[in-house]
């Protein structure tokens, strides 16, 4: 069976990349607009139509799924060390081609209406194909070194993104702040890949994730510092994708990235992007489970459940619903990583893993739905702040219908998509840990309520101060929002762990009734105390803020974590170190090259007179340096 | 005899018949359609660089003298597509200085008879062949050097050249007879087995290197370079920097590869010299030249230095990397070139200092000569940068860490010089820029396909894994 077409999804958008930026002048508004839905719905029906031929036509081999991989050596280095391009088709990339096809047609097709009149239309979606692109090559990578490559390539398009409105300086200092960061990020990884690469020879995924292939058997042992050196690298990986995914403590340029358009929000900062560390983790996954016993695992399990607790405390203090939105992301980034952490290998141990990618999908649909709603209230109200918000429902009814769904998947209540992936993590983490599953639990309760909190803010309550009577979105914009909601609530039904499990074989799942019943009892606590904090207008919530005190000042201010950044950076770094380091550059470094410079200029003053124009000079150099290099050849060297 | 095996020298006949038909076609075009001849010569031309890329057998013919393989034929194809380039970009030059003095055909006879001998040359089997091919390519050329007679400047360059030219042949010539007193043998593969390390025979190598040398302008046989290239006509200029430069490199590494191979230790230590005086006198000289021809001939002195990187290595990687950085420089140079020479005709302007602001007038043209400069310069990512990443690999692989050291010192160097030009077009703004013109149409495919070349050859990667495949035979 033949998935060749498979490379023509991202080169579709690249395509319209290329169009829309090298005839920017050229080509109208409108029809960019057209042309960007036009190429991701292509790329959408080959998308859906890879995957239905990969799961059913093709189906299993032998009981589990084969890998299907085209490639070409790019670079070679040496025998076994070399540098590839091409694509990999597994059960991992077919769901996150859906994911990033589905996700990234509704927010173009959605764009057209939020993004209207803005000046720099076509630019937007150039900007935004390029994106897509960028995804699906790192979703297709068939080794890390392409997966980095693609890994940047999505940094380059988010910070184009964020920093959109760039004559807005606060949109300019978040693009660059996420850039940074994650910059940052990417350099463990980038250490890692070379780790990886000297040590085993291959950057292949292939090779790398065969348990009993030479690369992890050979090397796992090779110790540093009480490590073996195959964990350091996977930690260095992990950074990469921590960083990416917005886990603690690199996460903060997540929040501040919400400066960019809101559908971008939806698209790169929640669906798509983001969730780019956990596909890392889950790429790897064979190699994070056999090195060392799953010592790196351990740790990406670890930042996980305390990244999804972090966050989801925070996120109830927010007052911005983007960075509510924003910090929820981070919290559901987190239960991916802990779910992978907790995961195990074969047959129904790999619950975890299952469960993680299962989250993963349906997060995608329903955050994604959250964010394009959220954009709908702001461009209908033009504020992001709750305080002007409130009493919307009865303008703005499909929004809020919509919303209402979205709030209900994502606060895990059944039958909707949200249900049945936390289920699945708050199974694998009990069976793995009963530590882990309380955090998770309790992280269950917290989002059920700060996304009621929102929700009850914006569509009830007290009538915001609006000074022209807000209205529903056009249809291009709740379009979207039906598709998204309705998949909310369908996506759940899918048979996840019949597709994906890390050994590639799949299993059944059957629901755990009472660990089930406990999540929906802690779900239905957090949206019924936000019911009676919220609904109504009235002094509960500030009350119960106040007995907290010192807690929820923290929580308001994110922990203080960018101050405790920015004293690191501008009071010790910027200080004690780059000052230093600058005097000591200007004065001698670039006093030698300076030096060094002038002397070449000087030489080649002194020696001009070499070359005099008259051919006996040329004949004696000739002839002298001939016999220079014959004496030295006779008497010398021999 | 199999006459089918004449067809292991198709390129050779063709080419033959090429100028033959030239002869010919001079006689019965009439006076007033001169021009018909420049397109004849490059319809011809053109279909024998497509035929010659159809594969040929190896082998050799008459006794050894002339052999053939795989490797030698690409190479004879890179040439043929340097020379057509090059003559693209010379129609017009042709048709508005040359073909009124009645001297069109000529021009393209001389410079096919000399590519005929480069062909011989790197086929030669013998050194008998080898010293006629060095004759027979380099002869016509000094003829054409001095091609613009009206300039008193061209003839200088055509009575350099020859003078010297006759020097080093000689010298080679003189290199050769003393190989041939210790073995007995002019063959290559006799010769190979019979060396060994006396001292006639080492006398013997030294001058056959400095007759060589000769051609790819290493130091301290160099001096001819920067007056010819100043004086003759930028098609020849271009000629002598690209094309024969390139044949030389090539039968040079064929003959250390091969027949000086017993005496490898000790050419290693001369082009270890070699390399870092060329590198270091080429670019110290191009630091400080006014006029474009100069400047590039000095530049093109600094990058044969770099090449002997490439040939110190003395692997299958070596030879490889030698035919890839040729390939590449090629384009590069033959673009930089082509301004140069598009540029001079249009306005007869050479100087660096003239230049100024010319991005203001005709940013395409600033666009290509930079690139080609960004190329020669080796700035990913375009190809130069590959070229001369894979010479210092093929170098550090052997172990030479510090000649590598000493050609990243001087690639800086060379920043800098190629940079003087780029920012004297972009940053400059010139007191009375070169107004703007459109070049014809020859000219612009001429340029537009080294763009190609200098886009693509360092990304697609299978070409040079193809030249490393070819290069086995010599090692």
């Amino acid at each position: 069976m033949n998935l060749n077409y498979v490379i023509l999804i991202p080169l579709i958008p690249l395509a319209v990349f290329l169009i829309l930026g090298l005839f920017y002048n050229r080509i109208k508004p409108a029809i960019s607009g057209y042309i960007g839905v036009l190429g991701l719905v292509i790329s959408t029906g080959l998308s859906l139509y890879s995957a239905y031929q990969y799961f059913i036509v093709i189906g299993k081999t032998e009981g589990i799924y084969q890998t299907l991989v085209e490639k070409t050596v790019w670079m070679n280095f040496a025998e076994t060390l070399h540098i590839d391009m091409g694509i990999l088709v597994d059960p991992i990339s077919v769901m996150m081609l859906i994911v990033v096809s589905v996700v990234s047609l509704m927010v173009h097709i959605y764009s057209r209406g939020y993004m209207k009149g803005d000046p720099g239309y076509t630019k937007y979606f150039a900007f935004l194909s390029l994106f897509t692109f960028s995804m699906y090559g790192l979703v297709l990578a068939t080794n890390l070194f392409q997966i980095y490559i693609f890994w940047e390539l999505v940094g380059v398009s988010s910070y184009l993104l964020i920093g959109y409105y760039y004559t807005k300086e606060s949109a300019v200092a978040a693009a660059k702040k996420a850039f940074i960061v994650t910059r940052f990020a990417d350099l463990g990884f980038l250490i890692g890949i070379l780790i990886i690469g000297y040590y085993t020879g291959t950057f292949d995924f292939e090779t790398l994730n065969n348990p009993e292939g030479a690369s992890i058997l050979n090397w796992a042992s090779s110790s540093f510092m009480g490590l073996s050196m195959l964990t350091w690298a996977l930690i260095l990986i992990f950074i990469g994708g921590a960083g990416k995914s917005a886990m603690f403590p690199l996460h903060i340029w997540l929040p501040d990235a919400m400066e960019g358009p809101t559908p971008v929000s939806a698209l790169i900062h929640a669906a798509t992007m983001v969730v780019a560390g956990v596909y890392l983790v889950a790429r790897l996954f064979p190699m994070y489970y056999f090195v060392e016993e799953g010592y790196a695992l351990n740790i990406v399990a670890f930042v996980g459940a305390f990244t999804a607790l972090f966050a989801a405390v925070i996120a109830i203090t927010q007052t911005d619903i983007k960075r509510v939105l924003a910090f929820s992301t981070m919290s559901q980034l987190g239960y991916m990583m802990m779910s992978l952490g907790v995961s195990g290998y074969e047959g129904h141990e790999g619950l975890g893993y299952m469960a993680s990618m299962f989250h993963l999908f349906t997060h995608a649909m329903f955050k994604a739905l959250l964010f394009l709603c959220a954009g709908s209230v702001i461009h209908a109200i033009h504020s992001n702040f709750l305080k002007d918000m409130g009493g919307l429902r009865k303008y703005m009814p499909i929004t809020n219908i919509t919303f209402l769904i979205a709030a209900l998947a994502i606060a895990g209540i059944p039958p909707l998509a949200g249900f049945w992936s936390k289920d699945e993590i708050l199974v694998a983490a009990f069976e793995h840990s009963k530590f882990i599953y309380i955090i998770g639990l309790f992280v269950a309760g917290l989002t059920a309520f700060y996304i009621f909190r929102i929700y009850f803010g914006i569509f009830w309550g007290k009538e915001g101060n609006y000074q022209q009577k807000p209205h529903e979105s056009p249809g291009s914009m709740t379009a979207p929002l039906l598709v998204l909601a309705f998949l909310s609530i369908a996506v759940g039904f899918i048979p996840f762990s019949e597709f994906i499990s890390p050994d590639k074989a799949g299993f059944e799942t059957h629901i755990n009734y009472p660990l089930a019943a406990i999540a929906v009892i802690a779900a239905l606590i957090g949206i019924a105390l936000s019911w009676l904090f919220y609904k109504k207008e009235n002094t509960l919530a500030d009350q119960f803020a106040n007995r907290l005190g010192v807690l929820f000042t923290w929580a308001f201010h994110k922990f203080y974590m960018d101050e405790l950044y920015l004293f690191v950076t501008k009071k010790i770094l910027f200080n004690l170190i780059a000052r230093s380091a600058a005097r000591f550059d200007k004065k001698y470094v670039d006093g030698t090259m300076v030096g060094i410079g002038n002397q070449t200029v000087n030489t080649s003053e002194k020696i001009k007179g070499l070359q005099s124009g008259k051919v006996q000079d040329y004949a004696f150099a000739f002839i002298a340096g001939a016999v220079i290099l014959a004496i030295l050849c006779i008497y010398i060297w021999s | 005899m199999n006459f089918s095996n004449f067809l292991l020298m198709r390129q050779e006949i063709a080419l033959l018949a090429i100028i033959l038909l030239l002869l010919i076609a001079e006689i019965f075009i009439p006076k007033n359609k001169k021009e018909s001849i420049i397109h004849l010569a490059l319809f011809l031309f053109g279909i024998h660089t497509i035929i010659g890329f159809f594969n040929i057998d190896e082998n050799s013919l008459f006794g050894g003298m002339f052999r053939t393989n795989n490797l030698i034929h690409f190479f004879k194809n890179i040439l043929n597509l340097g020379v057509f380039i090059l003559l693209l970009q010379s129609a017009d030059w042709i048709k508005e200085k040359i073909l009124n003095q009645n001297k069109g055909s000529e021009f393209f006879i001389l410079l096919f008879s000399s590519l005929l001998g480069i062909y011989f040359m790197i086929s030669a089997g013998d050194f008998l062949m080898f010293y006629l091919g060095l004759e027979l390519s380099t002869l016509p050329v000094a003829a054409l050097a001095a091609y613009e007679t009206a300039k008193r400047i061209s003839s200088e360059s055509g009575i350099k050249l020859i003078l010297s030219s006759a020097l080093a042949s000689g010298v080679s010539l003189f290199g050769i007879s003393m190989l041939y007193a210790t073995s007995g043998s002019i063959y290559f593969d006799e010769l190979l087995l019979t060396l060994s390390s006396n001292h006639l025979s080492l006398l013997g190598m030294v001058l056959l290197f400095a007759g060589i040398s000769f051609k790819i302008s290493l130091v301290p046989f160099h001096f001819w370079t920067a007056d010819v290239y100043e004086g003759a006509p930028i098609s020849i200029a271009s000629y002598l920097s690209v094309i024969s430069k390139g044949a030389a490199v090539f039968i040079l590494m064929i003959l250390l590869f091969t027949v000086l191979q017993p005496l490898a230790d000790l050419w290693e230590k001369m082009i270890y010299f070699i390399a870092i005086a060329t590198m270091f006198i080429g670019n110290l000289f191009a630091l400080r030249q006014q006029n474009m021809k100069r400047f590039l001939a000095f530049s093109s002195i600094a990058q044969a230095g770099f090449i002997l990187l490439g040939l110190i290595a003395d692997s299958q990687l070596g030879t490889a990397t030698v035919v890839y950085f040729v390939l590449i420089y090629i384009f590069s140079n033959l673009a930089a070139f082509g301004v140069v020479q598009a540029i001079s005709l249009q306005s007869g302007k050479e100087r660096i200092k003239d230049y100024e602001g010319l991005y203001r007038t005709n940013p395409n043209l600033s666009l290509v000569l930079m690139l080609a400069l960004f190329s020669l310069a080796g700035i990913p990512p375009v190809a130069g940068f590959f070229g001369k990443f894979f010479l210092f690999t093929a170098a550090a692989s052997e172990g030479y860490y510090f000649l590598v050291f000493l050609a990243v010192v001087n690639v800086t160097i060379s920043l800098y010089y190629y940079l003087l030009v780029v920012r004297a077009m972009f940053l400059r703004k010139g007191e009375n820029p070169i107004p703007f013109f459109r070049n014809k149409i020859y000219m612009r495919i001429g340029l537009v396909i080294t763009v190609i070349g200098i886009l693509l050859l360092g990304i697609y990667s299978p070409l040079y894994d193809y030249i490393y495949e070819l290069s086995s035979v010599f090692n």
